[in-house]
């Protein structure tokens, strides 16, 4: 997947840059994003470093445990076949809470931790193939899954919005039609995968 | 005081108390965690650079801007505000450049005009699909992804549809 998006981008880039003529801000563009893109990953080192430090003292104290528990019931329609009360259960229930209360930094150390145990847990006789509960667990993260939306409503307020909270009931429809509509997807997708190969 | 300043010190305090309290070292499992997370890091940094420096050169490119005014007849034709067409391109690919064509549509079209309310819609109800997809999968041996980006898109786009409807519907 990456090699399309890395090529699409880049070559859709470079026809862009000569139909608009700013190929000079192009080449620019890759000198200077280097540099951006390694500061980009030191302040995220930074906040990894941080929520995975939590992480580690809620897992080994048992708290991520408990969250979990309560979480079971919904949580294991959406993601099959993972042990019951495991690590990966464990982490894909962080990462769906740092979601819902917008800790969008932390979100991202528990999403990977998860990424991991489903991995481990699966014993995927394919691992060069994605399965189903990562894809889900990845849509479920592209999708968004954040109650209040504070960038956005900060913006609105400093716009001078009269009512920079009133989009909140839009809001909710949106990401629960997308979110919906993504997961029925990746149902579809696996229905269609698996008769493919019968 | 903001309440949502809250969560963040309750989380960690409310953490440390609970492992002090189950007698958990948290001081070794909190370092040993850090440890866990540079090695994220360096795992996910050779994909989360090359979708940096991609994203960088299509915005320096021009092309969401010209794509935008192709775009922009056919979505006034269904009731999409076209000044929300440049955000729903670069919403899935940078989250700084999202925020940055958001502001520019509140300051051109003001925050609660049609076309402001949308993309506050959009903003607030979609995430960085692309970062997600790169450095989840970055961080483990699955390189073919199969239904995971269409999946994602179609959600993007039930996302950009919707919220056109649902400003007009009940705002």
């Amino acid at each position: 997947m990456m090699k399309w998006i890395m090529t699409g981008l880049i070559v859709l880039s470079a026809v862009f840059a000569a139909l608009t003529g700013n190929m000079g801000s192009l080449t620019t563009a890759f000198l200077e994003e280097c540099g951006g893109a390694v500061q980009l990953a030191i302040s995220l080192t930074g906040i990894i470093a941080l929520w995975s430090g939590i992480m580690r003292v809620a897992q080994s104290s048992g708290l991520t445990g408990k969250l979990a528990k309560l979480a079971e019931p919904v949580l294991s329609k959406l993601f099959g076949g993972l042990e019951r009360g495991g690590k990966a259960m464990q982490y894909i229930t962080l990462n769906i809470t740092a979601n819902i209360l917008g800790l969008g930094n932390a979100s991202t150390p528990f999403g990977i931790a998860a990424m991991r145990e489903i991995e481990r847990e699966e014993h995927n006789p394919e691992p060069e193939k994605a399965s189903h509960n990562m894809i889900v667990l990845t849509v479920m993260n592209t999708a968004s899954l954040q109650l209040i939306p504070t960038t956005a409503a900060a913006l609105r307020l400093a716009h001078g919005s009269a009512d920079p909270m009133e989009i909140l009931p839009c809001v909710w429809v949106t990401s629960v039609c997308a979110l919906s509509a993504a997961l029925t997807a990746a149902a579809v997708c696996r229905a269609l995968s698996r008769r493919k190969r019968l | 005081m903001n309440i949502s300043d809250l969560v963040i010190p309750l989380i960690f305090a409310g953490v440390l108390i609970y492992g002090v309290c189950t007698k958990t070292d948290v001081f070794a499992e909190f370092t040993e965690g850090v440890k866990d997370g540079l090695k994220t890091v360096y795992d996910i940094f050779p994909s989360l650079f090359c979708l940096v420096i991609s994203v960088a050169a299509f915005r320096a490119s021009g092309g969401a801007e010209l794509l935008t005014e192709l775009l922009s007849p056919a979505l006034n034709a269904v009731g999409f505000p076209p000044e929300c067409a440049e955000l729903i391109l670069l919403r899935p690919f940078s989250g700084s450049g999202a925020i940055a064509v958001f502001e520019r549509v509140l300051t051109a079209c003001g925050p609660d005009s049609i076309a402001g309310r949308t993309a506050s819609v959009i903003l607030g109800s979609s995430e960085t699909t692309f970062y997600t997809l790169s450095v989840y999968f970055a961080a483990v041996k699955a390189k073919k992804t199969r239904y995971a980006l269409l999946c994602a898109l179609v959600g993007d786009f039930v996302c950009a549809a919707v919220s056109a409807v649902a400003v007009r519907m009940m705002l």
